[in-house]
């Protein structure tokens, strides 16, 4: 059995509930308010973007930390009581509050959700789903966290790149891209489709890119059979362009490249690396623009006049 | 003038026995920026690159008068390090350190703005006034001085637009790498009002990408309260959504955050925004 292209390798069975209402509760970082937020529906149950644009009277917010101090007027309990007005349930939705705060400062958790909060024909509130998002950033103070991590949900080029320092999306289209710094990877993939092609990936080598790093970032590409062709763009700050041309000539020598490659190269030993380059018969461009139309018409041929 | 940083700032360097911390401020030094020490607990008393090393912040600032401080130290003691700093006497901090988690700093944002104290950053390239001081990693041969104030959410996507302006001689008074991360120190609002408020600032040059609502922010600050001209160029079009593109920063989450939103939201504000990051040098 399998579901949307995942095969099942467990099944979860639960106590089939006696559910009256459905609430939504989340406590998330709201990024714009440079806050922590408890967001409260009695509507849950259902897709709560949905909710949030059609009936976003629904919605009731309230700022745990980050908030400035005249706006906490109220207590927690307080706000709470509005939406559970019964005492039972107010003391139960305030631990569960209480709880899913704790759980989100003590793991570093962008996003603890509970949906639904079932509350049951015996007057209990019961958490019959939840989702919970943690911060990679925090996974370093969080062993138990970090081991949770399961492989199996990515795909061998996403581990590769994982373990090769890469940050690394695969994309629909033909044209193989390999940029140090996700801006610049982000620009560029704009520019291709800008140009009329569509880009393979998202690949960012990062800031002081080994040429091993190139090389790893080559083998992953080449893995794809749509790729047409291979763009690389270095802006060399920390990174030095001899470095990555290394790294290109290491790939041409131990990889089966049967795709052309269009390279382009500026910045921190620039001169250095394009010699390089151009000794092993390779150009080099010295724009973006230049490098992308040159990929685009690689990938699809020359444009008809 | 220019803004943030001058020819007369006094910057330490925390973390500066690192490896990235001792590279950076001798290549600071180099290039010209007032660098009077550094500091890392427990080494006080040693020397790097001719600069003294402190125990504490708060040495460091009695001993030197530092009005600024870059951070370099890595991302499990960073957090202590801002507040060193900000409790120590540095007004100014630029902090590179990427990998602080999301929660840390929405408690170190309202901090920070309790004590009046300015950070840049984190996982940011830093800060440079061309010809006269430079805070932070970038390559700073590519930079000219001149009358573009620039603003960017990215690293090496700002050194081409820089590359390309120095290219035409168009100078800068100020480069700014705000940082990637969704919650940082300071936003392009407070920023724009510098340069706006800057008399050797001619025009502004905004770089950004999805997620967020910062460019949403910076466009109606823009209409109301912004002059000169600005070009600006927003990335990722091609992003997926939900997918991490490196940057933490750059997700998309609603509606909000797309590229769509921001270039309609800017272009309504006046602002002028490209296609391709290389058109902007021709539309100043």
């Amino acid at each position: 059995m399998s579901v949307r292209g995942f095969a099942v390798q467990q099944v979860l069975v639960t106590e089939r509930l006696d559910i009256r209402a459905e609430y939504y509760t989340a406590i998330t970082v709201d990024r714009a308010a440079r806050t922590v937020m408890l967001i409260i529906s009695d509507a849950g149950g259902m897709d709560i973007e949905d909710i949030a644009a059609q009936q976003p009277e629904k919605i009731r917010r309230f700022t745990l930390a980050g908030a400035d101090e005249q706006d906490s007027t109220k207590s927690l309990t307080q706000w709470l009581s509005e939406s559970f007005p019964d005492r039972m349930l107010l003391d139960q939705a305030t631990d569960i509050v209480q709880n899913m705060y704790r759980l989100l400062r003590d793991k570093d958790c962008l996003l603890v959700e509970i949906n639904p909060l079932a509350l049951t024909g015996d007057g209990q509130l019961v958490a019959a789903d939840a989702k919970i998002v943690f911060d990679d950033n925090g996974l370093a103070k969080h062993a138990d966290i970090a081991c949770l991590r399961n492989p199996e949900e990515y795909t061998a080029d996403e581990l590769e790149a994982k373990d090769a320092g890469l940050a690394f999306v695969s994309l629909s289209g033909e044209i193989g891209c390999i940029v140090n710094g996700a801006g610049l990877a982000m620009a560029m993939m704009d520019g291709i489709k800008l140009a009329g092609g569509n880009p393979a990936n998202f690949l960012d080598v990062g800031g002081s890119s080994s040429p091993q790093k190139v090389l790893a970032a080559m083998r992953i590409l080449l893995r794809n059979s749509r790729l047409k062709v291979i763009l690389v763009n270095i802006f060399g700050g920390i990174t030095r362009c001899d470095d990555v041309a290394q790294g290109v000539l290491m790939a041409r020598d131990e990889l089966d490249i049967n795709v052309p490659i269009v390279i382009r190269l500026r910045g921190t030993n620039e001169e250095k690396g394009r010699s390089m380059l151009s000794n092993a018969g390779m150009i080099v461009a010295h724009r973006t623009a230049d490098a992308i139309r040159g990929a685009v018409n690689y990938a699809y041929g020359e444009p008809q006049q | 003038m220019s803004i943030l940083i001058n020819e007369r700032t006094k910057v330490i360097v925390q973390g500066i026995t690192g490896r990235d911390g001792s590279f950076h401020a001798e290549a600071m030094l180099k290039y010209g920026t007032k660098v009077v020490g550094g500091v890392t607990p427990g080494k006080g008393g040693r020397t790097v690159c001719t600069l003294p090393v402190f125990d504490t912040v708060k040495e460091a600032v009695d001993q030197t008068g530092a009005q600024c401080s870059a951070i370099f130290v890595p991302a499990a003691f960073a957090p202590d390090a801002i507040r060193e700093a900000a409790d120590g006497g540095i007004s100014l901090i630029v902090c590179i350190t990427d990998g602080i988690p999301v929660l840390t700093m929405v408690d170190l944002y309202h901090e920070l703005k309790r004590k009046h104290v300015r950070m840049i950053g984190p996982n940011c390239p830093g800060i440079i006034s061309p010809g006269k001081c430079k805070v932070g990693i970038m390559p700073d041969f590519i930079h000219k001085p001149g009358g573009i104030g620039v603003i960017s959410r990215s690293g090496t996507l700002t050194y081409e637009v820089v590359y390309d302006l120095s290219g035409k001689n168009l100078g800068q008074s100020t480069c700014i790498g705000i940082g990637g991360d969704p919650i940082i120190g300071t936003g392009f609002v407070d920023l724009l009002e510098m340069f706006e408020n800057d008399d050797d600032t001619d025009a502004i040059v905004l770089i950004g990408e999805i997620g967020g609502e910062d460019e949403e922010k910076a466009a109606s600050f823009i209409k109301t309260s912004v002059r000169k001209k600005v070009v600006s160029f927003i990335s990722g079009r091609t992003a997926p959504p939900e997918k991490r593109m490196g940057h933490a920063g750059a997700i998309i989450s609603g509606r909000k955050g797309g590229v769509e939103a921001k270039v309609k939201a800017l272009r309504q504000a006046g602002v002028v925004v490209v296609d391709r990051p290389d058109q902007i040098r021709d539309l100043l």
